[in-house]
């Protein structure tokens, strides 16, 4: 049958099993607009498309199928540019469609022209201009494959006006065939058979778990290799709910935020088993000294993550969830109880902590309260900083994909618009947007989606009138000149909820820090601010600074 | 900085718009510049070759085959660094002339097989073919004669079936 090219993106986006989808309207993409009107599909209204993209991923994150995302050309598009980036450093699959000038006129300086797929390259799996709209519907299934596939990750296409309004004959291609793209899912024989040798005869074994076991829902053969080796086990920020970190052998996340017990033991172990996770500057310290004792097995689907930033002795490369399943079936546990005795007991003598008092809200107090109010149940969206590290730390997390953060690129203004996505891919399920006053306004704009929709979003806005994290970093190391970092005027959170149909509660008292929060679960229609008052120069321990190894790890406030 | 060595490295690739772009960028992301680079198509229209030559630090190199690996229109990364092939260049190199030294140049010349392609009244233009030390040696010895304009290709290398060339 002929179509539009507008028809055939909708089409295709339908044929893909596409529920909901992201964007902001412009000019060149009112072809494609024209055809979402009346179309069977969820289109969400971002008020910005930087709120758009997150959204996409967040709900990506949430629920593992890809987020859809449609924008318009140049500013429309450049504006996706940190959401791509964020996706692609996290390995989010994505696909993004963004409008561009008619063809005959890329090139020629147009109105809201930008090199779209020159812009994005870096930032992107891969992308495409298309340039025939014979090309289309290949295009967008092979975009689908691409990313969602091997490492996922963000891909973008790049469509111009007059593409989308010319016809041809649409056939949507049943199956994918790129010659140069073959991801290796199933883990070479002999590379398990060495790993199952190794890991029997270590002594000091730990496994340190990424995001890879999470894209790939690799949770549930994470946890039989646990059971079968009791082998204790750490993950990165991006792994966390991948191993109940409420089970003893956890040892919770690791790295400059990390427990005291995850890094020592990491720092003493003879074997780190790497699965799903690429050794980042934040887990590693300084790599040198990162793990002076250990042999390492790395398991990851990117062979360009292998012996990246540490050599390593057995690579395997090949799908999380595939490697586990052939390593449980000849797996042998070793004999490694002193190990986990010892382990244990670092756990026991040194817990995560902070100072709690009476008179102030300590920010970590707010975390545990919602994880008590919540049972654990919830799903947190964090933004970036002191609020993201405390919401990993004071939060327990045992279900993967309830942790939802930008890890790898840190984008702060990330949090509210991904928890907006993952409650549209969980209308049920409880969401908390842990933020601070900084980042709640890189993306406030987005409140209104959660307001429209009648997402009961809560956001918990851990207010400390501080750049928070870069202000701790100026105390311990540039001589506290908190240049730029006091936020000294900022908007009344309450009133501007309330602005937006929101509702706002200011808690500044200790004792109000339960009945704010469960007031605010209490709702089931309408997003509620929470702005929590907490102690303005509380900092983020333990912490291994940067660039320094495990031993410098500073506990606690030197007094 | 680390002791950097030279690396040839021969990209298989999708003849596509924008290919090229992702492979430079991967080098340039990394503030590497690039010694010489050529690329064309191969006996399938679809498939291009491009020839690399840069000079980095190993474990960069090496990470940089790797992402290269990953790029979806990437057909295939070999690395002619240290195994046999034949590596060739072309430069065409344009010399003043003065009629005192013309014998000379052209003795030079015909020794390194260079052919003449331009002759005027006051320049002479060579084009040289070879493997690339040979076309370094002859720009050098033509130093002295005063060069006007030189460029060269870019090389090209080709993996030999024998390994005793």
């Amino acid at each position: 049958m002929k179509m539009k090219g507008a028809r055939i993106i909708v089409e295709s986006l339908l044929k893909e099993g596409v529920e909901h989808m992201f964007g902001y309207p412009g000019g060149v993409v009112i072809p494609i607009f024209h055809e979402l009107f009346d179309a069977p599909l969820n289109f969400v209204l971002s008020r910005h498309e930087q709120g758009a993209i997150h959204a996409a991923d967040g709900y990506a994150r949430a629920c593992g199928k890809p987020g859809i995302v449609l924008a318009t050309s140049g500013p429309g598009a450049t504006n996706l540019i940190t959401g791509l980036a964020t996706a692609y450093m996290d390995s989010i699959p994505l696909v993004v469609l963004t409008g561009q000038v008619s063809t005959e006129m890329i090139g020629n300086d147009a109105f809201q022209e930008a090199d779209v797929t020159g812009i994005t390259r870096p930032v992107t799996k891969h992308n495409y201009l298309v340039q025939d709209v014979r090309d289309l519907a290949k295009t967008i299934k092979e975009a689908f494959y691409i990313a969602t596939t091997g490492r996922p990750g963000p891909v973008l296409i790049d469509i111009p006006v007059n593409i989308s309004n010319a016809e041809t004959e649409y056939i949507y291609p049943e199956t994918v065939e790129i010659r140069s793209y073959k991801p290796n899912y199933k883990g070479h024989p002999v590379q398990i058979t060495k790993a199952v040798e190794m890991i029997a005869a270590s002594k000091k074994p730990v496994v340190y778990a990424g995001g890879g076991i999470i894209l790939s829902e690799a949770s549930k053969e994470l946890q039989e290799f646990i059971r079968k080796t009791g082998i204790p086990i750490t993950t990165t920020l991006l792994g966390m709910g991948a191993y109940p970190e409420t089970d003893e052998l956890s040892l919770e996340m690791l790295g400059m935020h990390g427990t005291y017990y995850a890094n020592h033991a990491v720092h003493e172990s003879d074997l780190l088993i790497a699965i799903g996770a690429r050794f980042d500057d934040r887990v590693t310290g300084k790599i040198t000294e990162f793990i002076p004792h250990a042999k390492v097995i790395h398991i990851d689907i990117d062979p360009a993550s292998v012996s990246k930033n540490v050599v390593v002795d057995i690579p395997i490369v090949g799908d999380c969830k595939t490697v586990l399943k052939d390593l449980n079936k000849k797996v042998i546990a070793p004999d490694i109880d002193e190990w986990v005795k010892h382990v244990k007991a670092m756990k026991k003598d040194n817990p995560l902590f902070y100072e709690d008092v009476e008179d102030v809200i300590k920010p970590q107090y707010v975390i545990e309260r919602i994880y008590e109010l919540t049972k654990g149940d919830s799903i947190i969206a964090t933004e970036v900083g002191q609020n993201q590290m405390w919401a990993a730390q004071f939060y327990k997390y045992t279900q993967p994909r309830t942790f939802i953060s930008s890890g790898g690129l840190g984008t702060m203004g990330f949090g509210l618009p991904a928890a907006i996505g993952a409650q549209i891919a969980y209308p049920d399920k409880q969401v908390f947007n842990i933020a601070g006053d900084g980042s709640i306004q890189m993306n406030i704009q987005e409140l209104i989606v959660a307001v429209q929709l009648r997402l009961p979003v809560v956001i918990a806005i851990l207010n400390n009138g501080f750049l928070g994290m870069v202000r701790q970093w100026q105390q311990l190391f540039y001589d506290k000149r908190y240049s730029s970092t006091c936020l000294e005027c900022s908007p009344d959170f309450v009133k501007l909820a309330e602005a937006y149909g929101a509702i706002g509660i200011r808690v500044e008292k200790k004792s109000d820090v339960d009945a704010a929060i469960k007031e605010a679960i209490s709702q089931t229609q309408i997003p509620v601010v929470i702005d929590f008052r907490v102690d303005r120069e509380e900092n983020v321990y333990p912490m291994v600074p940067a660039g320094k190894s495990v031993k410098d790890i500073i506990m606690r406030e030197l007094a | 900085m680390n002791h950097l060595n030279q690396y040839v490295l021969s990209v298989k690739v999708e003849n596509k718009t924008g290919v090229l772009a992702r492979v430079v960028g991967l080098f340039s992301a990394r503030g590497y510049s690039i010694d010489s680079l050529s690329v064309s198509k191969t006996q399938h229209d679809d498939v291009s070759v491009i020839t690399i030559v840069v000079k980095g630090d190993d474990r960069v190199i090496e990470q940089v085959k790797k992402q290269l690996n990953k790029l979806i229109d990437i057909i295939k990364v070999t690395d002619h660094t240290t195994v046999s092939s034949a590596q060739r260049e072309i430069a065409m190199i344009k010399l003043q002339l003065s009629p005192v030294k013309r014998v000379e140049i052209f003795q030079i010349a015909q020794t390194f097989n260079a052919e003449i392609i331009d002759l005027s009244q006051k320049t002479i233009t060579f084009q040289i073919v070879g493997p690339p030390n040979k076309v370094e040696n002859f720009i050098d010895i033509m130093r002295p004669y005063g060069i006007k304009e030189l460029i060269r290709s870019g090389r090209i290398s080709f993996l030999r079936e024998s390994h005793n060339l």
